[in-house]
């Protein structure tokens, strides 16, 4: 990491860029840190970037460095930017490198949340104006510039593949060349961008940054990895039950373990300090640790479903509502009437949490996958009595996350402030969780109920829909309270039932939102994890009763949704859906819409002779509107289809007396390889404006592979995961 | 208490408790942090290191249990095999997140070293013990036949 620095004429100079170009002097090295350091056109050198935006800095030596406002956790939008970025600068992807962004709530704001962060599917998004602006108004820079330098009229200089050429007297330049002249200019308002039929990469291919670095597999770029000097590291041991406090820690034995420095006794739990990791694994069984309970959660899960059938019974709180469902219902030809029950389910990404502090008394940095860097920023400074241009937020390569790093209290940065505050040495602390802990504590996807009824005429027509969803709130008490929360629905619990495709005269959808001890949180895809599997196992399910195609019943339904009838069709094409499966096999279907995009998937399954289903192949087609990186949207859909599938497969959290039973991936068994199905993903072209493609692959999974199963057993699956059912 | 161990082709003393898993040695004493923690209980293949050629989880293994083998890490993963791998793992774009890739990498050559030419029902029986939360798995399994035709070709 370069860790020279001058005043950038291009953003204002402000206190809060200062400090944190002071603290980052030094920081890390060997790491890529997303470190922001303005620099100046006068004393540029061969290696001294160029700041053209807060979003882009050209070298003179031809490199150019796209900033990621976002987090990349494995979904590829380090690469997505620094595509939009190349297209329009007229850049070849060779020279081009990434890096994080520092936090900063204004510069740097998903423009969909309106503070830093990453989620929703929204990277590429909300970043797909302002990215392509910032390359366009770099490239005409730099054309401006070799128009003065060589004298001739600025419409004729091309900017292509890294070079700026003027063709007819035949000069040529590479990019780096007129850097310094250029980041003199006056940055244009609006710059012209490319005419998508030029594009040269979006659409078409453009290498993923990371992928050579981690093909290597000898990689430290996560937080896991980080070592800084002196560095301590710190386990925490939270209370085994939610809402429990420390009442008293015996630990003198845990002390004697070699390397273990400290035990600190705080909040949230009892921390152990060591010189090295396994000291602070090794010392926690050592410490006693009594808790006072007094007020925690103490249900089970089967005692948390029993409450929620009750309420099942009672009314909700109306999300939407739309004639009479109860008395359609009584005239309908056939009715299914059904509960649905969802475990609590982990994130579990394979890089447990980590946060790195360190935190002198008047200034802080935090090294982390920061998926909230605005949340994280405000609480880190909140918790340390500093103000936000003390605390410097490095985002780091996270290894996987799938919604567990954005978290509404930011817990573990709050964590690690916290003993960095109340252990009071300026030692820099590693704090990490464990596997157990990564499973055992909470923010997971809620426990949820759904209760159906729906009614069908003879000839298939839906009359009726009455849907019930009981569960926790994710947003409640969260900073998205205001924006996702609207006349006490949260807006997530019922994502993908109030927007369902499959129009009732007489529609009604209620929630319960329940008070539960243990923390919740957004899991890939949200609530389109069980509203998904819910609408298209229940449509497949009345399709039969109707004596109809699955697929065509669907597409009878979708005259107004011409997209997802598109993408529904595309995958029945494709699997060959007019004749039957091989022998042995049966298929199932779901289409569905989450973050603007629609996918269907068709699944072909095996049921293997100890009942257990095999899923063998899976087609997809995907309407992403244009399809920035199509090889990198196949490869999102493949993994978050394989992430659904292990879910629905055998993944749930269960809690005995408020305690969680699983601790690590015995019990909480994720996919293997074994059981990844065949996947082909179909793109359908487009020119409509990018949407969401980190989730989108998830929801139709389980409800495809359920249909399946149904019409291979004639068994409806309501319960998951289906490793309760013998299934898997 | 002072541990000597054979680590990428070179002794090395160590200072650490014997009962350390090499994980920690590896990653904490040694810094070669290529190899990953991931759960800590043999279930999940992200420390997956070879000792003598052969691939075993370091997180299992206490120090004083690696005696006079010789344990190479990933960052010392090398020869055709490994090369190859490499190759098919950018031509394919294999990783996501990239966190369980060492892993999956060893475990893979050790494969190619015993099975040049492996079928769909081989590669998923070597990689059973190596988990991909971002679910690469699909990419993983091209990527060692993409290997092995590099490796024949
Ligand atoms: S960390 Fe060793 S197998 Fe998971
Ligand atoms: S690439 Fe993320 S866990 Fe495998």
């Amino acid at each position: 990491m370069a860790s020279h620095s001058t005043p950038d004429p291009s953003t204002p100079p402000d206190a809060s860029r200062r400090t944190f170009l002071k603290l980052s002097l030094g920081a890390g090295a060997g790491l890529l840190i997303g470190a922001y350091l303005p620099r100046s056109p006068a004393a540029a050198t061969a290696d001294t970037p160029l700041s053209f935006s807060p979003f882009l800095r050209i070298s003179p030596d031809d490199i150019v460095t796209v900033i990621d406002k976002h987090l990349d956790m494995g979904q590829g939008n380090a690469t997505g930017l620094a595509t939009l970025v190349a297209e329009e600068l007229g850049a070849s992807p060779e020279q081009v490198r990434t890096e994080f962004a520092p936090s900063d709530p204004e510069v740097y704001k998903n423009l969909a949340f309106g503070i830093q962060g990453t989620g929703g599917s929204t990277a590429i998004a909300n970043s797909f104006e302002q990215y392509r602006r910032a390359g366009a108004a770099a490239r005409e820079m730099l054309a401006m510039a070799a128009a003065r330098e060589w004298g001739v009229p600025v419409a004729e200089i091309e900017v292509e593949q890294g070079r700026i050429r003027h063709r007819r007297g035949g000069l040529e330049a590479k990019l780096g060349d007129f850097a310094v002249a250029a980041a003199r200019l006056e940055v244009p308002r609006e710059p012209r961008l490319r005419d998508p039929a030029q594009w040269r990469y979006i659409g078409k291919s453009f290498p993923r940054v990371d992928v050579p670095v981690k093909s290597s597999g000898a990689v430290d770029l996560y937080g896991m990895d980080l070592h800084l000097e002196d560095m301590v590291v710190a386990t925490l041991i939270k209370p085994p039950r939610w809402g429990a406090r420390v009442r008293s820690v015996y630990s003198a034995r845990a002390l004697e373990v070699p390397g273990v420095i400290d035990v600190v006794t705080m909040p949230q739990g009892v921390a152990v300090i060591a010189e090295s990791t396994w000291p602070a694994i090794q010392a926690r069984r050592l410490l006693e640790i009594e808790w006072d309970e007094r007020g925690a959660e103490t249900r089970s899960s089967e005692q948390l479903l029993a409450e929620y059938r009750a309420l099942a019974q009672t009314p909700g709180l109306p999300a939407l509502s739309r004639g009479d469902p109860a008395a359609a219902l009584d005239r309908a030809a056939h009715v299914v009437e059904a509960d649905y029950e969802f475990p609590y389910l982990a994130h579990a990404p394979m890089e447990p949490i980590d946060v790195t502090v360190r935190f002198d008394g008047e200034t802080a940095e935090f090294w982390t996958g920061s998926q909230l860097q605005t949340v994280d920023h405000q609480a880190a400074a909140r918790v340390l009595g500093l103000s936000m241009e003390r605390v410097r937020i490095h985002t780091l390569w996270a290894g996987g996350s799938f919604g567990r790093r954005a978290i509404g209290d930011a817990h573990y940065v709050v964590e690690a402030a916290t003993l960095a505050r109340a252990w009071g040495r300026p030692r820099p602390i590693k704090l990490i969780y464990t596997r157990e802990d990564d499973i055992q504590g909470g923010y997971y996807r809620p426990l949820y109920l759904h209760r159906v009824r729906a009614g069908i005429a003879a000839d298939g027509t839906l009359l009726a829909w009455h849907h019930r969803i009981v569960g926790q709130s994710i947003i409640s008490g969260t900073p998205f309270e205001a924006h996702l929360v609207k006349d006490g629905i949260d807006a997530t619990t019922v994502e993908g039932v109030v927007d369902m495709p499959y129009q009732a005269e007489h529609f009604r959808v209620e929630v319960h939102n329940t008070r539960v001890g243990v923390p919740v949180l957004w899991w890939r895809s949200v609530g389109h994890t069980h509203t998904a599997y819910v609408v298209e196992t229940l449509l497949d399910e009345l399709a039969d009763r109707a004596g109809r195609d699955p697929v065509a019943y669907r597409l009878g339904m979708l005259g107004e949704d011409p997209r997802r009838a598109r993408v529904l069709r595309l995958a029945a094409e494709k699997i060959g859906w007019d004749r039957p499966p091989a022998p042995g096999l049966s298929r199932g279907v779901a289409v569905h819409r989450s973050f603007g995009s629609y996918v269907a998937e068709i699944a072909e399954v095996r049921m293997r002779e100890d009942g257990t289903v095999r899923v063998e192949r899976v087609v997809c087609a995907v309407d992403c509107g244009i399809p920035v990186n199509p090889d990198n949207i196949r490869a999102q859909v493949e993994g978050a289809l394989g992430f659904g599938l292990g879910a629905v497969l055998r993944n749930e959290i269960t809690l005995t007396g408020g305690r969680v039973d699983q601790a690590n991936f015995d019990r909480y068994p994720l996919l293997r390889i074994g059981d990844m199905p065949q996947v082909e993903v179909h793109i359908v072209p487009s020119t409509e404006p990018p949407t969401g493609i980190g989730e989108p692959g998830t929801p139709p999974i389980g409800p495809a592979v359920a249909n399946a199963i149904a019409r291979a057993t004639g068994r409806r699956v309501r319960t998951l995961p289906m490793s309760r059912h013998g299934l898997a | 208490m002072t541990t000597r161990i054979r680590v990428n082709g070179r002794e090395r003393e160590v200072q650490a408790a014997t009962d350390t898993p090499l994980l920690w040695v590896l990653r904490d004493e040694l810094r070669l942090t290529g190899t990953k923690y991931g759960c800590g209980i043999g279930m999940c293949g992200a420390c997956t290191v070879h000792l003598d050629g052969v691939p075993v989880r370091s997180c299992a293994l206490p120090l004083s249990a690696v005696g006079s083998r010789e344990v190479t890490t990933i960052e010392a993963l090398e020869g055709r095999a490994a090369e190859a791998l490499r190759r098919a793992w950018v031509e394919l774009a294999v990783p996501q997140c990239g966190y369980c890739q060492s892993g999956q990498l060893m475990a893979a050559a050790a494969l190619l070293a015993s099975t040049p030419r492996p079928g769909d029902e081989e590669i998923d029986a070597a990689l059973a013990g190596n988990l991909c939360r971002c679910a690469a798995y699909h990419r993983i399994r091209a990527g060692i036949h993409r290997a092995a035709e590099l490796l024949e070709g």
